[in-house]
């Protein structure tokens, strides 16, 4: 079991570094479907079948009540779908018990909210570590780490900072720092311009060109196409079925 | 800026290859600390009713084992430290079996503070008066008691002098005529001071008047009594042997040195000395305890429930509050036992914190207390310990509900409800 994950990992990095055709994708969903059994039923997704590549820019675009978030909360494992499959990396998330997928996003999944989600009585600096904190390394390793990720995001002066003294771009840019952290290789981010100005929006946007362009996969969900277009690809989803709206769009 | 492979993460033994997802414990206190230092104003009104619980607990415990031994103070300050040695009525021999060392003989023993010995001179008639006689219409000549004592009699009974000295050792050596009166007798015969050297008239021989005594704690006779060294009184009395001996001990020493006087006194015939000692103290003071401690005890207890509740309470409305941060936390790779343990380990520090600001409240009750009656605040050294972990108990008790609603709660609902 174990060799055979780490021939994938092999494959992935392989993947990773001269992407071909053949490649296999990290996240696929196949006939994949989620009922919200209320009454009546809602069907949330229908019959989606996406895949999505290592180090793809990819824009999932919806109107609310779409189920762009339905769709981001099962890319996340944070909830389960009701039939279909999908596979994290060639792993079928439906045989992982809840641990099992806890573990799953902690050490693959990066995830950047709307609301941001900061503690609002911790630093900056305690806020991303907060972003390693269930992995159980070291304060001191960890600490280290967060301070690169706020490097990289820009935010390293405001370091002892508490979150309401930021702005929002800044405080986006914090969180996205704590996804950062634990190199996911996959970030989900839920509307993550949502409650910015146009400003920040530019500059949250540039980040994640960037971070794609250092190879992580980056997967937002927005109703404004002028973040959409951003992406090199853009799924559209409308009453839960996804379609492909452009591939390739740019670069 | 470089990001390290993935590959890093994936050498674990888990199924999926990798790194389990754990809350290590130190990192489980700090959260669970700033979790409640975040918000220390509610802290401190959460475990109000867990400090008043610990602290009446503290306090009870405290004033009734401070208040028990005082009362057992008092009473040892009389009788639980004494002890009298007498001769047993057997017979023949009794009259003589304390020696006249017996003083040095007890004094020896660890745990007695003193010893003296005492005998009634037998009075034939003897009248006592004192020099010089101004008054024809007084009475001049009285009978008394005579009394003779080794001198650390004084101490043993606890004599505090009006004026003058206690004989000694020398005088009593060199059988010198000198007395110490009682109060009582010195007013009889017309003494208030000796810094004259008054002399008294015992039968025909004349006495020089070195002390009178204020007061005694024991041997009550003493302040009616005319006091001559022992020697004298063997020299001038022909005095057999001591009726009694009188002891003082250390607190608890009683019935330990109760045990030892007659071998001590009668090394060949133990059995002919008779020992009073009070009764154990302990007893005494074990009875009154269990008396004041039940009400307030239960007081307690009801004070600490309160507390529990308030600390449950308020737990369950910070996670109501932390819906989000719930959310978050799940996101982050937390698994349901790792939020229950830090909503737990929060109510625990909660009660922690509440355990020792109530125990040094209520010790400061106790000492509090103590300071006004005068007394010595007494407190079982277990108590301050054991107070905060009781603390600590009742917040992980109180915690328990609230950790399990947070530890349900879906990682989706909690991100949607919570921002």
């Amino acid at each position: 079991m174990a060799t055979s994950h780490e021939e994938r990992s092999d494959g992935l990095n392989l993947d990773r570094a001269e992407p071909s055709q053949e490649r296999r994708a990290l996240l696929e969903l196949i006939a994949l479907s989620k009922v919200f059994p209320t009454t009546p039923p809602v069907n949330a997704l229908s019959d989606v079948n996406v895949r999505i590549f290592a180090g793809e820019y990819v824009a999932i675009e919806g109107q609310s009540g779409s189920g762009k978030s339905t769709l981001l909360n099962v890319l996340g494992c944070l909830d389960r779908h009701t039939s279909g499959t999908y596979l994290f990396d060639g792993i079928d998330t439906s045989e992982l018990t809840d641990s099992e997928r806890a573990e799953l996003r902690g050490n693959r999944i990066g995830f950047v909210f709307q609301a941001f989600h900061l503690l609002a009585h911790r630093s900056v600096l305690e806020n991303v570590m907060l972003g390693e904190l269930y992995l159980a390394n070291p304060r001191s390793e960890r600490k280290k780490e967060a301070l690169e990720c706020l490097d990289q995001v820009g935010m390293n002066h405001r370091t002892s900072f508490l979150p309401t003294r930021l702005s929002g771009g800044e405080r986006q840019r914090v969180a996205i720092a704590r996804a950062l952290m634990g190199d996911p290789g996959v970030l989900l981010c839920d509307e993550p311009t949502g409650n910015l100005d146009t400003k920040n929006t530019e500059m949250v946007l540039d980040l994640l060109d960037a971070l794609v362009a250092r190879g992580i996969t980056v997967l937002v969900i927005t109703h404004e196409s002028s973040v959409s277009k951003r992406a090199q690809r853009r799924l559209r989803i409308v009453d839960g079925f996804v379609s492909e709206s452009s591939v390739e769009a740019s670069i | 800026m470089k990001f390290r492979s993935r590959t890093r993460r994936r050498g674990g033994n888990s199924q999926l290859a990798h790194k389990q997802t754990k809350l290590k414990f130190v990192d489980l206190i700090l959260e669970a600390s700033s979790g409640v230092l975040s918000r220390p104003g509610r802290a401190v009104l959460t475990i109000l009713g867990t400090i008043l619980g610990i602290g009446a607990l503290v306090a009870t415990l405290g004033i009734s084992k401070t208040a028990g031994n005082q009362i057992v103070g008092r009473f040892d300050a009389l009788a639980a430290t004494e002890i009298v040695a007498t001769p047993r009525a057997v017979g023949r021999l009794s009259v003589n079996a304390i020696p006249w060392n017996a003083q040095d003989q007890l004094e020896r023993l660890n745990g007695v503070v003193a010893a003296g010995t005492l005998a009634d001179i037998a009075v034939k008639g003897t009248l006592i008066r004192a020099v010089p006689v101004n008054d024809p219409l007084g009475q001049s000549q009285f009978q008394m008691p005579i009394k003779a004592a080794s001198p650390g009699l004084f101490r043993a009974t606890r004599s505090r002098l009006g004026s003058g000295r206690f004989f000694d050792v020398g005088h009593s050596d060199r059988a010198e005529r000198v007395v110490v009166i009682g109060r009582s007798a010195a007013r009889k015969l017309n003494l208030a001071r000796v810094d004259q050297l008054p002399a008294i008239f015992v039968g025909d021989q004349l006495y020089t008047v070195i002390g009178i005594l204020d007061s005694v704690a024991r041997q009550p006779d003493l302040m009616s009594s005319i006091i001559i060294p022992e020697g004298t009184a063997r020299k001038e009395f022909r005095l057999p042997g001591p009726s009694l001996v009188e002891i003082e001990t250390e607190i608890g020493a009683t019935g330990l040195i109760a045990s030892q006087i007659p071998l001590a006194l009668s090394p060949n015939d133990p059995s002919t000395i008779k020992v009073a000692a009070p009764p154990e103290p302990k007893l005494v003071k074990d009875g009154i305890q269990s008396d004041l401690n039940s009400l307030f005890l239960v007081l307690g207890a009801v004070s600490l429930l309160v507390g529990a509740i308030g600390i449950a309470n308020v737990t369950l409305v910070s996670v109501l509050e932390r819906t989000g941060e719930i959310g978050l936390r799940r996101a982050l790779g937390a698994g349901r036992r790792h939020i229950a343990s830090q909503f737990l380990a929060e109510s625990t520090v909660l009660g922690l914190i509440g355990g020792v600001l109530g125990a040094s409240f209520g010790l400061l009750v106790v000492v509090g207390i103590a300071l006004t009656r005068k007394w010595t605040a007494v407190i079982d050294p277990k108590i301050p310990l054991l107070a905060p972990l009781l603390g600590a108990v009742v917040g992980l008790v109180a915690g328990l509900y609230p950790a399990l609603r947070a530890a349900r709660l879906e990682p989706v609902e909690a991100l949607r409800s919570g921002t």
